[in-house]
């Protein structure tokens, strides 16, 4: 069976194409990126509905599928910025009605999980999610994923983002501040370390960090340090999650998980506590149609689906409160 | 001189000993290599003589913890008192109804004293609680924590308490925490109570908290003005 995936939480509409047996038929991304500032919550949905048409057409085109092969339908349901989920939610139901196929709602933390998950062929990892808009390290125990950490302000990515813009570092600040952050003498500049209990908070970080710029610190070493202060403060709590869980398999998803020192840190926890480690790979840990797809796949074969009259979205539908069978 | 490693935590190594012929825990902080060695120092040595500091404060102030009888800051550990008992993490769960109401009052009025005494434990779980034989709790491992009168850390502080019930004691966490604010108002007062607890509850609003049911049903009280579309 063929599942189409529409992803539209945040800045990414992406749309992909797996089959029940996890082989990958399209992935199409197309990012919003703001003319100034953060993301604008009407001009990211404005971009959505703007691209949706070529980037399903795309989808199809690169698949070597006619729409008349799609049996299923699976959108992100929530957590996200309300307009954004609501163009990718009408764009569902319209499909769904179109070519009269089911369709399921996904919990986009989940599917971010679960397509790790089915890539690295992990059983029971613990969960290491890293974006713009989610810091969670979480695990599964009786029909959720339990959150053992997560930030209690702004996320990791986010707070990167915010950096790089004050820094007039071009989009994407998180990718950049990682190559200029090579370029650093590895000076340690000193930066408010924050770890309350399992829980993370970046606010006051960023903060510091952007003072220290505006008092003409040097650019490579500020990246250099909000880079080794802000992922040890991750790595930390990954540990403790580790050590208190005593998962066997740590798996690293999410926008973030790009980055090599992280990669590096949450590896060596997981080498230290005899746990598999894998990250997933760029193209589909960021924000994308394909894990939308397959979860939502997982989600049919167990017999969750919605109806169009109860298909609203849910705007502040976080990984804590989702009920997810795995299989 | 026997030696026992205890414990291969996250951060330190516990050893069981024999110290001048008292039973003792050593705790060694150990080097995480995946830091820069700048870091990694400063939080060692830090938490190191902060935990010893509030261990001592905390007793004073009539919460039981471990004594403390050597700090070495060089070696980044701690030597101080072994309590013989069973973590609560371990025991919460089976206990029956009226045992585990008053085991989390009793947990609830400790907390009360710290926050009372102006010190935030950092780390509340159930896994840095220990009940010894004779029915008395005592508070561990407060390498996390640190002094502050402001609402913002006590409530954070309930908060973290109530997030590690939601992961390890999931059957139980509202019986328990339920339980455990009796026991904290009953020590700081009603006043300041409710003061933390509303803290508490706009922490749990700030966007990542809300129980939302797959119906789209806020399962988790929240107040009227909070838009849900």
């Amino acid at each position: 069976m063929l599942c189409i995936g529409l992803e539209g939480t945040a800045h990414t509409l992406g749309i992909g194409v797996i089959d029940s047996n996890g082989k990958i038929y399209a992935n199409v991304r197309s990012e919003y990126v703001p003319k100034s500032g953060g993301i604008h919550p009407r001009e990211a949905a404005q971009h959505h509905t703007n691209v949706f048409a070529s980037t399903l057409r795309e989808t199809l085109k690169n698949s070597n599928l006619s729409k008349r092969d799609i049996g299923l339908i699976a959108f992100s349901r929530g957590p996200g910025l309300g307009p954004c989920l609501r163009v990718t939610a009408t764009a569902a139901r319209t499909i769904a009605l179109l070519l009269d196929i089911p369709l399921v709602g996904v919990n986009h933390c989940i599917a971010h999980i679960e397509l790790g998950r089915q890539i690295s062929g992990f059983k029971d990892p613990l969960a290491v999610y890293v974006s713009g808009g989610n810091t969670i390290v979480s695990a599964y125990e009786a029909d959720k994923y339990r959150i053992f950490g997560e930030t209690l302000d702004i996320a990791l990515g986010n707070m990167l983002d915010t950096f790089a813009r004050e820094a007039n570092i071009s989009h994407p600040g998180g990718p950049k501040i990682e190559k200029i952050a090579k370029n650093s003498s590895r000076r340690f500049i000193w930066l408010p370390y924050s770890v309350k209990g399992m829980d993370l908070s970046f606010s006051g970080l960023l903060t510091a960090a952007v003072n220290r710029l505006k008092e003409n610190e040097s650019l490579e070493d500020l990246c250099f340090s909000l880079q080794e202060i802000s992922f040890a403060m991750l790595t930390e709590v990954t540990e403790r999650a580790l050590a208190h869980t005593e998962k066997s398999e740590v798996l690293l998803t999410g926008g973030v998980a790009a980055n090599k020192r992280l990669q590096d840190m949450i590896r060596i926890v997981s080498n230290e506590h005899d746990a598999n480690f894998f990250a997933v790979s760029p193209d589909l840990a960021g924000d994308n149609g394909v894990m939308i797809a397959w979860t939502g796949l997982v989600q049919f074969l167990q017999g969750d689906v919605l109806s169009i009259t109860n298909s609203q979205v849910l705007p502040k539908w976080s990984l804590g409160a989702a009920e997810f069978t795995r299989t | 001189m026997c030696l026992l490693l205890l414990k291969k935590g996250a951060e330190a190594y516990l050893h069981k000993e024999i110290w001048y012929s008292k039973h003792i825990i050593r705790k060694q902080r150990i080097k995480k290599d995946y830091r820069v060695s700048e870091l990694d120092w400063t939080l060692r040595v830090d938490r190191t003589v902060r935990e010893a500091n509030l261990l001592r404060n905390a007793k004073i102030a009539g919460v039981p913890t471990p004594t403390v009888y050597e700090i070495d800051k060089r070696e980044t550990t701690l030597v101080m008192e072994f309590i013989e008992g069973q973590r609560i993490k371990e025991i919460l769960d089976e206990l029956n109804a009226e045992a585990r109401e008053t085991l989390s009052r009793q947990i609830g009025t400790l907390i009360g004293r710290l926050h009372k005494n102006n010190m935030i434990h950092g780390d509340l779980t159930t896994s840095n609680m220990i009940l010894t034989e004779t029915g008395k709790i005592y508070l561990i491992d407060f390498g996390l924590g640190y002094n502050s009168a402001s609402i913002e850390d006590k409530a954070v502080d309930l908060h973290l308490m109530k997030r590690a019930l939601e992961s390890t004691h999931y059957r139980v966490t509202e019986e328990v925490f339920s339980k455990i604010l009796v026991g904290y108002q009953e020590e700081v007062g009603s006043s300041p109570m409710k003061e933390i607890y509303d803290r508490m509850e706009s922490i749990r609003k700030r966007g990542r908290y809300l129980r939302v049911s797959q119906k789209g049903e806020l399962t988790h009280v929240i107040s009227g003005n909070q838009q849900y579309r």
